[in-house]
C-alpha cells in the first residue's frame, strides 16, 4: 500500500480544490470565457487585414449553413466528446493525462488491422471487433503510463506526453512498412471492407452512429460519475487522496481504472475516425484531438456531460475555421488560439474564485 | 576507441551532442530558478516554441541574428510573464495553466506564421548565429569539439551553469530564491516578498528558455518549422526533475539526453537497418525510462506548486 500512498500523495489536494473549482465556475463563466476568446480571435482576424464580419459569417455558415455541414460538424463532434469525457473522469481523479493523442493513434491502428484480418465478415461481427480491439489498445496504452505512475511513482503527465511521440512514430514506421497498402503511394492500410465502416446516420451525409458512442459515452459517463459508489469514489480520490486512503478505499484500483477508462475512450474515439471517416489507418488521423480533448474536458467543467456540449462547439469552430480559411483566407489556426483562450480565461476566472473566499475557508491542511 | 575519438566521425558525434544538449540546458537551467523559488514550470514548451518563432521572423525580415536573438528571448519572457499571471498572482493550477498556454503557444506560432509566410510556403532561410571555435582548444580531442567549436550561446549555456549554481549557492538572492521554494511563510515573515521573487525567477526561466528556442530556430536549423520544439520544453521538464533541480545535475542529465539523440542521428546516417522512426523515439523513451527509474528518489521544494497567499499555511 505504501506506493498507493506515494501516488496518492503525488496527486495533490491542491489539484483537487482546482479542478472543484472549475466545476463551480458556472454556465455563464463559461459562455463569458467564450466571448471574450471569439473577441480577440476576432481582432486577430482583423490584424490580418482580412473582414472581420465576413470571416465569422464564414465560419459560421461553414458551421450550420446546411444539414451536410451540421453533420460535418457532428462529426467533429465525435472523437472530441470521446476524448473529452475520458480525460474529465481522469480529471476527477486527479490525473493528467495528456496521452489521449497517442492512445487514440493505437486505437484506430488496432482497428485498422481487426478491421482488415476480417475481409469478409459481416458487420455485426467485424464492427464490434474493431471498437473492442481500439478500446483494448488505448487502454493498454494508457495502462503503461499508470503501470509506471502506481508501481514507479512516474509522473503521468510526462510520461504521457512521451508516449504520444513514441505513437505517433510507432504508427509512421508501420504504416510506412508493414501495414502499408501496396498499391498506394501514401502511407496508409489498405482500404476497409464497406462492412467494416460505421453506419451513416443520414444518407447523404457525412454523419456516421459513432456520434451515438460518443453521446452514450457522455450520458453513461455522467451517471456512473455522480450517481455511482464508482464516481463518489473516484472523485473522493482527486480531491483529497489522504482522506480516501484513510477511508480504505481502493486508491491503487480507482486511479488505475480511471487510466484505462480514459483509454478506453480514446481508443474508441481512434475507432470512430477509422471505420467512420477514413475507412483506413492513416498517419494524420488525429489533427491533435488528444490535446483538444483536454480542453474540451476543461471547458466542460470536467463533467462528462459538459464535456459533450464543449466537444459540440469545439467541433462547430473547427469546422468553420476550415470553411473561412478556404473562403477568405484567413488561416484556420486562429481556432486553435480561441480555443486554448477560452481555458486560460476560464483558469483566470476560477482562480479569481480561490483569491476571493476568505483565509482558511479551504485548507485541511 | 581512441581513434574514433580522435577521428572526425568521433569529433562530430561529441559536436552533435552539445548542440542537442544545449537547448535541454537552457529551458532546464531556466526551470532551475523557477522551481527552485516554488513554481511549477510546465511552460517551458511554450516559452521555447514562441521564442523559436520569433527570433526566427524577426532575423528573416531584419537580416541580423542578433536582433533575432533579442527577439527570441523577449518572446520567452513574454509568455513567462503570462505565466505568471496565471500560477503567482491568480493562482490557478500551475499545471494545467503551462499545459494550455503550451497548446496556446503551438496554437498562436502556427497562426503567426502562416499568416506571416502563406497558408502553405516556407520562410526564406535566415541569418543564422555562426560557430565561434576558440583558436588552439579547438583541437583537443573529445573536448575540442564538445566545449570549444561551437556558438557562443553554448559557452553562455556552460556559464550559466556556474553562476546558477554561484547564485543559489553563495548570494543572498539565491537564499531567497530557495526560502521561497521551502518555506514562504518563513520568508514572507521576515518582510520578504514571496510572489515578488517568484514571478523574478519566473521571468529569468522564460530568457533561459527563450535562448533554448533561439538556439533550435537559428543555430540548429535556419528556419522556423511548426511545433519545431518537438516536446523539448517536456523533456527539459524531465531533466530538470532528472537533475535533482540542481544547475551541475541539470547539466549531466543534459549531456546524457544530448548523446542519445547524438546516438540516434549517427544511427540514422549509418544505415544499421533499423528502421529511422524506432531511433526517432529515443529521445522519448529514453525520458520515460529515466523518470521511471530515478522519478520516485528525487525530492522536491517543499512549497514547489503551493501559492503563497500571506495569512494562509
Amino acid at each position: 500500500m505504501t506506493s498507493g500512498t506515494a501516488a496518492a500523495r503525488d496527486s495533490g489536494p491542491l489539484r483537487g480544490r482546482v479542478v472543484a473549482a472549475l466545476g463551480r465556475s458556472d454556465s455563464a463563466a463559461a459562455a463569458g470565457a467564450v466571448l471574450i476568446a471569439l473577441l480577440i480571435g476576432a481582432l486577430l482576424i482583423a490584424a490580418t487585414g482580412k473582414s472581420v464580419p465576413g470571416a465569422f459569417s464564414a465560419m459560421v455558415h461553414g458551421a450550420f449553413g446546411s444539414t451536410g455541414d451540421l453533420a460535418g460538424t457532428l462529426v467533429e463532434t465525435v472523437p472530441l466528446a470521446l476524448v473529452g469525457v475520458g480525460v474529465s473522469l481522469a480529471f476527477r481523479a486527479g490525473l493528467f493525462n495528456i496521452g489521449a493523442e497517442g492512445q487514440l493513434l493505437v486505437g484506430g491502428l488496432a482497428a485498422a488491422v481487426v478491421g482488415s484480418d476480417l475481409p469478409s465478415a459481416p458487420a455485426v461481427v467485424v464492427l464490434p471487433a474493431m471498437a473492442v480491439s481500439a478500446m483494448a489498445a488505448g487502454a493498454c496504452w494508457a495502462g503503461v503510463a499508470a503501470v509506471l505512475k502506481l508501481r514507479l511513482g512516474a509522473n503521468e503527465m510526462l510520461t504521457t506526453i512521451m508516449l504520444n511521440y513514441v505513437a505517433t512514430y510507432l504508427v509512421t514506421y508501420l504504416l510506412n512498412g508493414p501495414l502499408r497498402d501496396p498499391s498506394s503511394a501514401l502511407a496508409q492500410t489498405r482500404q476497409l471492407s464497406p462492412a467494416a465502416g460505421l453506419p451513416l446516420l443520414i444518407p447523404g451525409t457525412t454523419l456516421h452512429a459513432g456520434i451515438l458512442l460518443a453521446v452514450a459515452a457522455a450520458v453513461i459517463g455522467q451517471l456512473w460519475l455522480f450517481r455511482r459508489v464508482w464516481g463518489l469514489r473516484l472523485r473522493v480520490v482527486g480531491l483529497n487522496p489522504e482522506a480516501a486512503l484513510g477511508a480504505g478505499l481502493p486508491v491503487r484500483r480507482m486511479l488505475l481504472s480511471a487510466f484505462a477508462i480514459s483509454g478506453v475512450l480514446a481508443g474508441l474515439a481512434g475507432f470512430c475516425q477509422v471505420a467512420g471517416v477514413q475507412g483506413r489507418m492513416i498517419v494524420d488521423l488525429s489533427p491533435g484531438y488528444g490535446y483538444s480533448g483536454i480542453v474540451v474536458a476543461l471547458l466542460g467543467r470536467t463533467t462528462p456531460v459538459g464535456a459533450l456540449i464543449a466537444a459540440f462547439f469545439f467541433g462547430a469552430l473547427s469546422v468553420g475555421g476550415q470553411a473561412m480559411e478556404t473562403a477568405v483566407g484567413v488561416p484556420a489556426s486562429v481556432v486553435t488560439v480561441i480555443q486554448y483562450l477560452v481555458v486560460l480565461l476560464l483558469i483566470a476566472r476560477g482562480a479569481a474564485g480561490l483569491l476571493r473566499r476568505p483565509a482558511g475557508v479551504e485548507e485541511g491542511a | 576507441m581512441f581513434h574514433w575519438l580522435v577521428s572526425d566521425a568521433g569529433q562530430g558525434f561529441f559536436a552533435a551532442t552539445m548542440r542537442l544538449a544545449v537547448p535541454l540546458l537552457l529551458a532546464a537551467l531556466g526551470g532551475v530558478y523557477c522551481e527552485r523559488s516554488g513554481v511549477v514550470n510546465v511552460g517551458l514548451e511554450g516559452m521555447m516554441l514562441s521564442a523559436a518563432l520569433a527570433a526566427s521572423l524577426t532575423a528573416t525580415s531584419t537580416g541580423s541574428a542578433a536582433a533575432g536573438l533579442l527577439a527570441g528571448v523577449a518572446a520567452g519572457v513574454l509568455v513567462a510573464a503570462l505565466l505568471g499571471v496565471f500560477t503567482v498572482v491568480l493562482p490557478g493550477d500551475p499545471v494545467i495553466a503551462g499545459i494550455s498556454l503550451n497548446l496556446l503557444a503551438a496554437g498562436t506560432t502556427t497562426f503567426v506564421f502562416r499568416a506571416v509566410v502563406g497558408t502553405a510556403g516556407t520562410s526564406r532561410p535566415s541569418p543564422v548565429i555562426d560557430a565561434t571555435p576558440v583558436p588552439g582548444l579547438r583541437s583537443v580531442p573529445v573536448l575540442g569539439p564538445l566545449l570549444f567549436d561551437q556558438t557562443f550561446l553554448v559557452y553562455v549555456a556552460l556559464a550559466a551553469v556556474i553562476a546558477t549554481s554561484v547564485i543559489l549557492r553563495r548570494t543572498s538572492w539565491g537564499l531567497l530564491i530557495r526560502a521561497c521554494g521551502e518555506h514562504p511563510a518563513a520568508a514572507d515573515s521576515v518582510g520578504l516578498d514571496v510572489n515578488r521573487t517568484r514571478f523574478v525567477c519566473l521571468l529569468v526561466s522564460g530568457a533561459l528558455a527563450g535562448l533554448g528556442g533561439v538556439f533550435v530556430s537559428l543555430v540548429s536549423s535556419s528556419q522556423f518549422v511548426e511545433n519545431m520544439t518537438a516536446g523539448r520544453g517536456y523533456i527539459a521538464l524531465a531533466i530538470l526533475i532528472l537533475g535533482h533541480r540542481t544547475p551541475f545535475g541539470v547539466l549531466a542529465a543534459s549531456l546524457l539526453f544530448g548523446l542519445g539523440d547524438a546516438f540516434q542521428l549517427r544511427a540514422q546516417l549509418s544505415y544499421s537497418g533499423v528502421p529511422f522512426e524506432f531511433l526517432l523515439m529515443i529521445p522519448y523513451v529514453l525520458t520515460i525510462l529515466m523518470i521511471a527509474l530515478f522519478g520516485r528518489w528525487l525530492r522536491t521544494p517543499a512549497a514547489l506548486g503551493v501559492p503563497f497567499r500571506r495569512g494562509r499555511k
